[in-house]
């Protein structure tokens, strides 16, 4: 099969047209779908992060429904999977990994990154996360267990990190800033420039 | 079909599935026919499998199962663990 530039493009709006037709999937529908899928990036999670720091109330809502914190802070999650946050505390930290394809919190981190998507991280998150987070290097407190979260069903998961020490007394929008996308799956942790 | 409290152990079943013709599956190989523990419930899905194949799905249960690294490969010896998504169908009693 011809999967180049031009066949793809005929492909899809050949799929467009039918769904159409079918009246499954409108073009305004589509429309707002890229749409929102372009606009989520890492820093609407790092946002949801900083407050969560913050504010005892959020936290306590975030990991109790990410989704409803999510829409609370103004994130369109209407048509998005569920959203989980995983708490890291002391003692205890999570990493996310889909090892079945790359499911990612896409409503409120944006695309995954090419990493994510690797065969080599979807493989050894699950059987080596040690392995990994020295790769990234990230060094966890001795005595941390290690939970792997795989994001197999409905599922999508972003991890709360631990806020780091030496911020105490920043607003919001400083906290913001510390907070990377691999901070979110677990990669690596939090930590002042 | 049973559903299973936090807490309750369980084991996943050993099938495959996919020997006996297309499918979808979202149960990881590697848990497959493995003991872990539930940690959750985390609600109610159309069960993918049907639904990969536009069949009419059934809604099952969800869980969170976690089961210890050093259950699941050879050489871990860190007390580590992994938390992965299950449906009820393929869990039963350990």
């Amino acid at each position: 099969m011809n999967l180049s530039g031009l066949e793809n493009e005929r492909l899809l709006a050949a799929l467009r047209g039918v769904l159409a037709a079918k009246n499954l999937v409108s073009a305004a529908e589509i429309a707002e779908r890229i749409a929102i899928t372009d606009q989520a990036s890492p820093a609407q999670g790092a946002a949801m992060v900083a407050r969560a720091w913050t504010d005892a109330g959020f936290r306590a809502r975030l990991l109790a429904c990410g989704t409803r914190a999510a829409e609370e802070f103004g994130i369109m999650m209407r048509g998005a999977p569920p959203l989980g946050v995983l708490e890291n505390v002391p003692g205890l930290h999570h990493l996310v990994v889909c090892t079945l394809c790359s499911c990612y919190p896409r409503a409120v981190l944006g695309y995954p990154p090419f990493w994510y998507k690797s065969v080599a991280y979807r493989a050894r998150a699950v059987r080596d996360p040690r392995g990994v987070l020295a790769e990234w290097g990230t060094t966890l407190p001795e005595g941390t267990r290690i939970r792997v979260v795989d994001s197999t069903a409905d599922y999508r998961w972003m991890v709360l990190p631990l806020r780091p020490a030496g911020t105490e007394g920043w607003d919001e929008a400083a906290l913001a800033a510390l907070v990377r996308e691999g901070d979110m799956v677990g990669v690596t942790l939090p930590r002042l420039p | 079909m049973s559903e299973f409290a936090p807490g309750t152990r369980v084991r996943v079943r050993l099938d495959w599935p996919e020997l006996r013709g297309p499918v979808h599956i979202r149960t990881p190989h590697y848990v497959r026919g493995r003991e872990g523990t539930v940690l959750r419930p985390l609600g109610r899905f159309a069960n993918p499998e049907d639904l990969a194949f536009a069949r009419p799905a059934a809604v099952l249960p969800l869980y969170h199962v976690r089961f210890e690294q050093r259950a699941l490969w050879p050489e871990v010896v860190a007390a580590d663990e992994v938390v992965v998504e299950i449906f009820g169908p393929w869990l039963e009693a350990a």
